[in-house]
């Protein structure tokens, strides 16, 4: 008879000693836990640190240079993490705005059959992608924008736009009543188009049938709009911004620290959409665009139909990852004057209530948030457009 | 596998041999334990804590982590200087990375209380003003309604500034910066109209501006800025060998002990409150833990608060600044210092 | 016989004048006629003044600030400071134990990286054993009759690359470890990787480098102080494993699943299997990636300055502020840049070129 020679003992368990690992990490990182929190609470006590979330009600006592909604001195410190919240956002929004913009452009200058062309923009990509963001910063911060002149020698522009060296002065819309009706006719026309471009979709899946509604899209933007405005009488006023005492009062006002910013951020983040852009479409095999024309596509719609809606597909995930990498870096607002969350909360709310722990571990909260966020959009949006294989 | 453990043992050799060995709590046995003094000061401002090209530092706040020095191992060199920002300067006393913070800190309660911090004394009184260009046509602080201010972020010039501008109804842009020579550069470059700062700080700063006479100081005194050496709570007797040394140094002038004539004094010296600052009666240095020489050597080493200020920010110095308040209380100023005995 | 004569002419050279290759490239259409065009202008607004500031009209031989006097860029600042911009404030004298280890580092590297050198794999076990200690010990001083250097006074673009290197020695084992925790089959194992993954990619580096500076003193017991340098590059190094495990992972998907079946097969248990088989392969596909990690923390290391250390931009800035060279920004931010730019464009020219090798190499299956 063949005997056969079991490896016996409870070691030789492969799922026991599966559990027993995961117990002792879960045991050691209890115990460092523990041990952390222990000495924090000892130190914090011994250094007679006040700790605790009451600092949010309390007087923030400082000024803020750039602030989305009312700001004093006389607002609390939970204003005034709001304040900077938005600001971060704001920075965030538009420079996401500008840099695919101008990584698209780029990338697409990159790939074009104009040899000069091409060149130029490898040249911007490889020069901006192995230079550090904040380097770039301080370059548009320190090196341009200051070499503007004082606000006496304004460059001026139809008595309307104003540049100097404290900011760009834009003229500012002030509603009138009966503005309320060009923001409800606004949003009335995004509805249309909305509508429109749904039915048109389904119409054309059925029937085959195109409809142009791109055209009755914009027209309904900016035509309801229009109608709107001539039916109440233009309820809009234009605030010019005026030279009075030091500064420029009135209109609106973009502060070097933000335009330097945005300015930075988007070109750097655009230089990486360059790439992400040209890798897109170069990943869509010429084939397509072969068959599409001997189909009879005309070249735009076997861009728009066959070529950018698969390049897409490869594009959108490294894209919002450098959606992500622009929020985080728009922190380094902290190394030059602008407000943002890191400046305002992480630096001023911090130096003046001490509470390093609670104020820091608010701030990776906010940006864990964003970017858990927007990880799950793009995990969404790759199950959405999966390739359905067999 | 075993390649990375042996990485990961060396790197954390390496990581534990970075700490220094501290007694729990005792700051003045593990300074002599040590052998130095780990002194916080400001990264360069002139007449304050300035390092030169070869790195060595001068200033008021240096010279007094000197006394300090020679009060405690007879030698002023035993110290060691740490640049701090102001954003960083209260966290590196707090966690222990310096022993004492000599870095143009005012006193307020708040430090003194949620920041668990104790203040030794003043050895600078002072007060926040603004720095405006002569072009500007302004002659008063109560014209800058308006205006776009450069202030230096973690400091109370911050808050006096936002209070100031409230209490007389005017409005102002702050644009506040992490260093504050950025404040000065954005101010230099015409980014605001008005560099706000201590006064003090407003004369050693100018000294960076490109050109000195278009800029002029305004005569406001906005705020009281007590500026003092800073030490942890939990730690009396540090704490009273920091504070003695500082009232040592104006009791000094204030006796007419100078750096010249304190060995000489210590032996020929008939007034009793000489003889008990130079050590000669009484046993003040060994009641603070120090040897009795502490004052003479402070005298004998850095000097009186007199010398130092006058080395630092007197005439001789560009920064010309008057005594002012800093002056003795018996000749026109407020320094007064707890008498030795 | 001779119409089947074998002996072969050479194809027909390009006929590509030069006049043609312009037409087809530049001019081949009316718009890209004008993009030429206008692209031609660009070029001609920037080029010339740039050229003329920075080359023709600067000044390269001086001291002090006086010495500038052409009214292009003073390159004079760049030559006065250029120690301090390689070594920070480390002493004169001791200048010679940095260069003793970039030296060392160099060499090591080049024994490692260049196929035709043999004993490739003594070099790295030297490399990665040896260096560190050696490296330590020749920057910090403090035995063996080399006299202490507080890291206060490292500086400039030598505490560049101390970071950067540290950041990813120390990043690299964390990185492959968390790599295998998150494929792990256990679930807790795998939570705890997930977390610590997610957790690290999704905060700012400056949130950690204060994190780093300010809270973990309050993390140790009363007493234990650690070094301002020693706090950043533990931030630093934390930051980047999470990044490290992200690449590393990729890696481990691209081995083929046989491969750990076999070695099931062959009795070979986890960790075995994991050392002798499935890593080797996979870190060989991540190298690239591992490489443009590498750069962008090396990038990312100038966010040192904001918590106080003086790498090679916080020397540069700090320079800038100093009364004696005033108005010399643009000047220190352009070596700066320029100093970077060698660095990342010379690395990701090399991951490239690892890549193509990489490509060609992988056998057909």
């Amino acid at each position: 008879m063949l005997e056969r020679k079991r490896l016996s003992g409870w070691w030789y368990d492969r799922r026991l000693r599966g559990w027993l690992a995961q117990a002792a990490l879960v045991a050691a990182i209890a115990v460092a836990c523990a041990y952390v929190a222990g000495n924090t609470v000892e130190n914090l006590q011994r250094q007679g640190i006040a700790s605790g979330f009451a600092f949010f009600s309390s007087e923030a006592g400082f000024g803020i240079l750039q602030s989305l909604i009312d700001y004093d001195e006389t607002a609390t410190y939970g204003r005034a993490f709001l304040v900077g919240l938005l600001n971060t956002l704001l920075v965030a929004g538009v420079g996401i705005v500008l840099a695919t913009l101008i990584g698209f452009v780029m990338g697409v200058a990159r790939l074009s059959s104009n040899w000069l062309v091409a060149r130029l923009a490898a040249l911007y990509i490889e020069a901006v992608r192995n230079v550090p963001l904040l380097l770039q910063l301080f370059f548009w911060y320190f090196g341009v924008l200051r070499a503007l002149p004082s606000p006496r020698d304004s460059v001026n522009l139809f008595d309307a736009v104003f540049l100097n060296i404290r900011g760009l002065y834009l003229p500012s819309v002030l509603a009138e009543p009966g503005f309320e009706w060009l923001v409800a006719a606004v949003a009335a026309g995004f509805g249309v188009a909305a509508t429109v471009a749904w039915w048109a979709r389904r119409r054309r899946l059925r029937t085959g049938k195109p409809f142009p509604s791109l055209r009755v899209a914009l027209s309904g933007v900016i035509g309801l709009p229009l109608l709107a405005a001539w039916i109440t009488g233009f309820p809009l006023r234009f605030e010019y911004p005026e030279l009075s005492g030091f500064n420029f009062v009135g209109g609106l006002v973009l502060v070097p620290e933000f335009v330097a910013l945005v300015l930075a951020l988007s070109i750097y983040t655009g230089a990486f959409i360059a790439e992400i852009a040209r890798a897109g479409i170069l990943s869509v095999s010429r084939g397509q665009t072969e068959a599409a024309l001997a189909l009879g596509l005309s070249p735009r719609l076997t861009l728009r139909l066959v070529v950018i809606p698969q390049a897409l597909r490869v594009i959108i995930p490294p894209l919002t990852s450098q959606y992500l990498n622009l929020t985080k870096n728009s922190s380094l607002a902290a190394a030059i004057a602008y407000p943002e969350l890191v400046s305002v909360f992480a630096g001023t709310v911090l130096n003046q209530t001490g509470q390093a722990i609670e104020v820091i571990a608010i701030t990776m909260a906010v940006y864990l948030t964003i970017s858990l966020l927007i990880a799950g959009f793009m995990n969404f949006y790759n199950r959405r457009m999966a390739l359905v294989e067999r | 596998m075993k390649l990375c453990g042996f990485h990961q043992a060396i790197a954390l050799a390496c990581l534990f041999s970075f700490s220094l060995p501290v007694h729990s709590g005792v700051t003045l046995d593990a300074v002599r334990a040590k052998g130095f003094i780990q002194c916080g000061v400001n990264q360069g401002l002139p007449g304050f804590s300035n390092p030169d090209d070869a790195g060595q530092w001068s200033g008021l706040d240096v010279d007094f982590c000197r006394a300090l020095a020679a009060a405690l191992f007879g030698d002023s060199e035993k110290v060691k200087f740490t640049p701090l920002s102001a954003k960083g300067r209260l966290t590196a006393l707090q966690s222990g990375e310096i022993d004492v913070l000599s870095r143009n800190t005012t006193w307020t309660l708040t430090r003194d209380t949620a920041l668990g911090l104790h203040f030794a004394g003043v050895i600078y009184y002072d007060g926040q003003g603004f720095m405006v260009r002569r072009d500007l046509g302004v002659e008063s602080a109560r014209d800058l309604n308006g205006a776009s201010v450069c202030v230096h972020t973690g400091t109370t010039s911050e808050l006096n500034l936002a209070d100031y501008f409230r209490a007389n109804g005017m409005k102002y842009t702050p644009v506040v910066f992490e260093k504050a020579d950025e404040s000065v550069a954005a101010y230099d470059s015409g980014r605001c109209d008005v560099l706000t700062t201590d006064q003090s700080q407003l004369y050693g700063q100018r000294l960076k501006l490109k050109d000195l006479e278009v800029h002029k100081v305004l005569p406001e005194v906005i705020s009281k800025e007590p500026l003092g050496p800073v030490v942890r709570q939990g730690d009396d007797e540090w704490f009273n060998v920091v504070k003695w040394t500082l009232f040592a140094m104006i009791n000094a002038e204030e006796l007419g002990v100078t750096s010249a004539n304190a060995a000489g004094l210590r032996a020929s010296a008939t007034d009793p409150n000489v003889r008990r600052l130079l050590g000669v009666e009484g046993d003040k240095g060994r009641d603070l833990g120090l040897s009795n020489d502490w004052a003479l050597d402070i005298v004998r080493m850095v000097g009186n608060y007199g010398e130092v200020f006058e080395r630092n920010l007197g005439a001789q110095t560009p920064l010309k600044i008057e005594r002012g308040l800093n002056q003795l209380w018996n000749r026109g100023g407020i320094m007064y210092a707890p008498p030795i005995r | 016989m001779e119409a089947f004569a074998t002996r072969g002419s050479a194809p027909p050279a390009s006929r590509v004048t030069p006049l043609e290759w312009l037409r087809a490239n530049l001019f081949s259409s009316p718009a890209n006629t004008l993009l030429t065009l206008a692209s031609a202008y660009v070029l001609y607004l920037a080029m010339p003044p740039l050229v003329s500031w920075s080359l023709i009209h600067a000044d390269w031989a001086g001291t002090t600030r006086e010495d500038c006097t052409g009214g292009g860029a003073c390159w004079v600042f760049v030559r006065a400071r250029f120690d301090q911009f390689m070594y920070g404030f480390y002493p004169h004298e001791e200048r010679w134990r940095v260069d003793l280890a970039f030296g060392l580092l160099a060499l090591l590297a080049a024994l490692v990286l260049v196929r035709r050198f043999p004993f490739r794999k003594w070099s790295a076990v030297v490399l990665i054993v040896a260096y560190p200690p050696t490296a330590y010990l020749l920057f910090v001083g403090g035995a063996l009759g080399l006299p202490h250097v507080e890291t206060a006074r490292w500086g400039g673009l030598s505490l560049t690359l101390v970071i950067a290197g540290v950041g990813m020695a120390a990043s690299f084992p964390l990185g492959v470890l968390l790599a295998l925790g998150r494929r792990s089959a256990l679930p807790a194992v795998r939570l705890a990787s997930v977390v610590f993954i997610e957790f690290w990619r999704g905060v700012p580096l400056i949130t950690v480098l204060f994190m780093a500076s300010v809270m973990l003193p309050l993390f140790l017991p009363e007493g234990v102080t650690l070094d301002k340098l020693l706090r950043a590059l533990i931030g630093v190094a934390l930051f980047q494993s999470a990044y490290m495990a992200e690449v590393v992972r990729g890696g481990l998907q691209a081995v083929p699943k046989g491969q750990v079946e076999a070695a099931a097969a062959l009795g070979l248990g986890y960790w075995k299997t994991m050392g002798l088989v499935v890593l080797p392969q996979a870190l060989r596909h991540v190298i690239p990636g591992i490489v443009n990690t590498f750069i962008a923390l090396f990038k990312d290391t100038t966010l040192v300055l904001i918590i106080g250390l003086f790498d090679l931009l916080g020397i540069v800035q700090a320079a800038i502020t100093d009364p004696k060279w005033l108005g010399m920004s643009v000047e220190g931010y352009m070596f700066a840049g320029l100093g970077f730019w060698i660095f990342c464009f010379a690395m990701s020219r090399y991951s490239q070129y690892i890549e193509r090798r990489l490509a060609v190499d992988r056998p057909r299956r």
